[in-house]
């Protein structure tokens, strides 16, 4: 099944490394997934996070306000 | 306790490199090895312990207690302590903001956080104890948490719930003391570990260039402008220095890392410290940036009378540091 990622942030350069941090985890173990980035705020708001950036894995709030490293984000998809 | 790197600085100027005593450049040399030494291994202490404190105790519990609890009053001086403890990044103030008015936290309250967490925070207080010394940094944080409570106390005041953007204010009308249930990452200490040191190590990479570039100009300062040279342009009785150096300061937008090893210098060469405080005060805690942030909130007016309340405090509290000192 398609897991669907969403990263929520307004664009500041943390929100720049959580993407790509996303992103190659992604297509190096290719894992099927959608990414989308979220940067409007009144999304953002909806989700009831007070940090970003917030990783969002099928509708779960995963990881608030710090950037996550390779390993971390490979668990929280398996 | 810095003897050592004292002694380090000394030994690889002044035997290693074969500098003379007295030599201007020896001298810039040995302040600017000693100073980075120094600094490098506060800086990591501070964010260190700071990031185990947030660890445990992060935003969502901080907005969780301020909404539960009645606090009779105490709930500014309160927001304003958990400023210092919680890292903030100005990218974050928009959606930190909006969590605090849907939690129904009153908006004195919220600006008191606000105003409190850039200002006092884990890299401003590593490079204050480093720079100034114990005393001066407990002196500096004591008015960071202070400012930021009576800021915060006056804005309520004045009732400014009427200058927020029409969708916040929507916002508002549907607050609650809802009790977000919290799912609080359940994790041992090492993996807490884990992320507390990818941070410490993130922050301090992001620092280091503008610590060392700092350092740097203020060794050359120290080495080469003579001793009290500003006393003449900037002394106690100038009463224009405070609020001038601060408003000077609201607009720029370098990190403490950068400004503070040169505001150091500044004051051993004779700038007033409590007018040297205003303008580091001015720099961390007030930015256009994050003014254009927070227009998707406020309106222009709120935005103003929340950075003239902060700018009148920060004056204030500057003329008070350079009575005591």
């Amino acid at each position: 099944m398609t897991k669907v990622i969403k990263i929520l942030g307004t664009g500041c350069p943390k929100c720049q490394s959580m993407t790509g941090v996303v992103k190659d985890v992604v297509s190096e173990n290719n894992i099927d997934a959608s990414i989308e980035k979220v940067e409007d705020i009144m999304e953002i708001i909806k989700f009831n996070v007070m940090t970003t950036p917030a990783l969002v894995i099928d509708n779960v709030i995963t990881i608030k306000g710090r950037v996550p490293s390779k390993d971390e984000v490979l668990a929280l998809l398996n | 306790m810095f003897d050592w790197a004292q002694n380090i600085a000394d030994w690889l100027v002044y035997d290693v490199l074969n500098f003379n005593k007295g030599q201007h450049v020896a001298e810039a040399l040995n302040f600017f090895i000693y100073d980075t030494t120094k600094i490098l291994i506060l800086l990591f202490l501070v964010i260190f312990f700071m990031g185990i404190v947030n660890s445990y105790f992060p935003i969502d519990k901080v907005k969780n207690y301020l909404s539960r609890n009645k606090l009779y009053g105490l709930e500014y001086l309160m927001a304003s302590l958990f400023g210092v403890v919680t890292p903030f990044c100005s990218c974050s103030s928009v959606p930190l903001f909006i969590g605090f008015v849907r939690g129904g936290i009153p908006l004195g309250v919220t600006f008191a956080f606000l105003i409190t967490s850039p200002l006092v925070n884990e890299v401003a207080i590593g490079l204050f104890v480093g720079l100034f010394g114990l005393k001066t940094t407990i002196i500096y944080v004591i008015s960071g948490v202070l400012l930021g409570t009576i800021s915060g106390i006056i804005l309520q005041k004045l009732q400014l719930e009427r200058y927020l953007t029409p969708w916040v204010k929507e916002v508002l009308a549907n607050a609650q003391r809802e009790q977000d249930i919290f799912q609080a990452e359940k994790q041992t200490f090492k993996q807490r570990f884990r992320i507390i040191w990818a941070e410490l190590v993130k922050i301090l990479k992001g620092i280091i260039p503008y610590v060392l570039v700092g350092i740097a100009i203020g060794g050359l300062m120290h080495g080469y402008i003579p001793e009290g040279f500003f006393e003449k342009y900037m002394d106690k009785d100038n009463l224009f220095a405070v609020p001038v150096a601060t408003v000077l300061a609201v607009p720029m937008y370098t990190n403490a890392s950068g400004i503070l090893p040169v505001v150091q210098v500044l004051v051993s060469k004779g700038i007033p410290l409590g007018t040297a405080i205003a303008f580091m005060m001015g720099v961390v805690g007030l930015s256009l940036p994050e003014a254009m942030l927070l227009k998707k909130v406020m309106t222009l007016k709120l935005i103003g009378i929340f950075f003239g309340v902060v700018t009148l405090c920060i004056i204030i509290s500057g003329y008070i540091f350079n009575i005591i000192f």
